[in-house]
């Protein structure tokens, strides 16, 4: 099994699904949020926007999304993000990007969803006492309720990040060499390993999807707001 | 009418807050039906009357956390903004004390009470504490400062949530049932801080149960029914010789219990 592990760098390919799960859960947070907050807002316009971005997006199969960051965005519009010139892995790393974002705006949406399902833990009273000091909505928000809401929505966004890293195995659609690409190389050249291989890339996932489900549990717990 | 709006007999500022014509429907029903009322500057008003006769909706109206269809609210002769940075700025003019103390619960009890003015009034974060432990003192709650609101009882909650307006130097103080989600024996202690914030000279809007804060504090008792202003006189004329038969059936009620 170590063998197998080292011939196909096996470790390797999980960290770029690590990186990937990253760099895309943070960036996923950031405009999760921004969505969530559009939802929020006393303005009907900004709540239709954030409406049809989880619609659209949360309802779009990730391949798909994936697959056009490649082909629609970077072929067609040929957005890149890092340089071409005399840069040998320009397709590596471009593709790691295109997948980053296609992770990052499909998750976005449910990451919305998870702070809107921590919104709902607050009682009202919470933001009429907030306006009824003075404070505006921004204030409201800043101050009162996404405190309230991210500790709310730990679960949820726990178990966003736990499908996220798990997604990460679709970024093999557009040629990230990580481990579903590697499990692919395996089977075509150990199929007589074939369930260990399986085995050892599900306890990988295992690995590193369970200390998130612990540590939200725990996090939930220790930064629960007591009412 | 008219006459009977102005504050009976005792010698009180200019008028306050003015309510003129105020009506309200939630669907089918009409929660506040031409609602007057003037409230002068250093007058305690108590409200009272039956559940569902409109009173919390009229407190909750007067800063606008319940919006009204037609009529006019002034504030010091300014009429109440619907919206935005004008409404957040008359806000932080009116205190609030809920039902449900409403304190943020993710804040310790100092943190509660300089929020507002850090945030909107712009103090110094010292200066603000320096502040909020004077008035946490001044209900008896400083040696709390550091605690999160669960960790407090009902009644020291309320307490701090006082001090959380009045920390924000209101120039009247709206008070919703403040005292009914309170066990018993925490409801004089709480009676005790608005007792004393009415002999301070606090305007005050009091929507309450409690007849014995409404005969020791109020200036002047509104009776409401069925989201209109049936009765209003001094406490002791209402209690002693209500004039309409709806608060005679309401005071009946109470006084066989």
């Amino acid at each position: 099994m170590l063998e197998l592990i080292e011939q196909f760098n096996v470790l390797g390919a999980f960290w770029l699904n690590i990186r990937l799960a990253a760099v895309s859960f943070v960036l996923a947070m950031v405009v999760g949020t921004v969505v969530a907050i559009l939802r929020l807002a006393p303005v009907s316009v900004l709540n239709w926007f954030g409406a049809t971005y989880v619609t659209l997006l949360r309802n779009t199969p990730l391949t798909l999304i994936i697959v056009f960051a490649n082909l629609g965005l970077w072929l067609q519009l040929g957005i890149e993000f890092v340089p071409r010139e005399n840069n040998p892995n320009f397709i590596l790393e471009n593709n790691f990007w295109l997948a980053v974002l296609g992770l990052t705006v499909y998750h976005a949406a449910f990451i919305c969803e998870a702070i809107r399902s921590g919104v709902n833990t607050i009682p009202v009273g919470q933001s009429e006492a907030a306006r009824s000091i003075g404070l505006g909505f921004g204030q409201s928000l800043r101050e009162v309720i996404l405190p309230q809401a991210f500790r709310g929505g730990i679960t949820p966004i726990g178990n966003v990040l736990i499908a996220l890293i798990k997604n990460t195995t679709v970024a093999v659609a557009i040629g990230n060499r990580e481990i579903a690409y590697q499990m692919r190389n395996m089977m075509e050249f150990r199929p007589d390993a074939g369930i260990l291989i399986f085995l050892i890339v599900a306890i990988g996932f295992v690995i590193l999807t369970l200390p998130v489900g612990l540590g939200t549990s725990w996090l939930s717990a220790k930064l629960a707001v007591k009412r | 009418m008219t006459d009977s709006r102005e504050s009976p007999g005792t010698g009180l500022g200019a008028p306050l807050v003015v309510l003129e014509d105020v009506n309200k429907h939630f669907g089918d029903l009409h929660v506040l039906k031409d609602i007057n009322l003037t409230v002068h500057e250093g007058e305690v008003v108590v409200v009272i009357g039956p559940s569902g006769s409109g009173k919390s909706t009229l407190c909750r109206t007067i800063n606008r956390l319940e919006s009204y269809e037609s009529g006019t609210i002034t504030i010091h002769g300014d009429e109440l903004p619907s919206e935005g940075k004008a409404l957040a700025k008359l806000r932080a003019d009116v205190g609030m004390v809920f039902q449900s103390f409403n304190l943020f619960s993710h804040k310790t009890i100092l943190e509660n009470v300089t929020l507002g003015p850090i945030k909107v009034r712009r103090k110094k974060a010292a200066e603000a504490k320096q502040r909020a432990m004077e008035l946490l003192q001044r209900v008896g709650v400083d040696h709390q400062a550091e605690k999160y609101p669960a960790q407090l009882s009902g009644g020291q909650q309320q307490r701090v949530a006082i001090a959380r307006s009045l920390a924000m130097d209101p120039t009247v103080m709206l008070f919703d049932e403040p005292t009914s989600a309170l066990d018993p024996e925490m409801i004089n202690e709480v009676l005790d801080v608005m007792t004393s914030l009415a002999k301070s000279g606090m305007t005050m809007i009091v929507v309450t149960h409690e007849m014995g804060f409404a005969r020791k504090a109020a200036d002047r008792v509104v009776f409401m029914s069925d989201g209109a202003i049936v009765e209003e006189n001094t406490p002791e004329e209402f209690f002693t010789n209500p004039q309409s038969d709806r608060a005679k059936d309401f005071l009946g009620k109470l006084l066989t219990h």
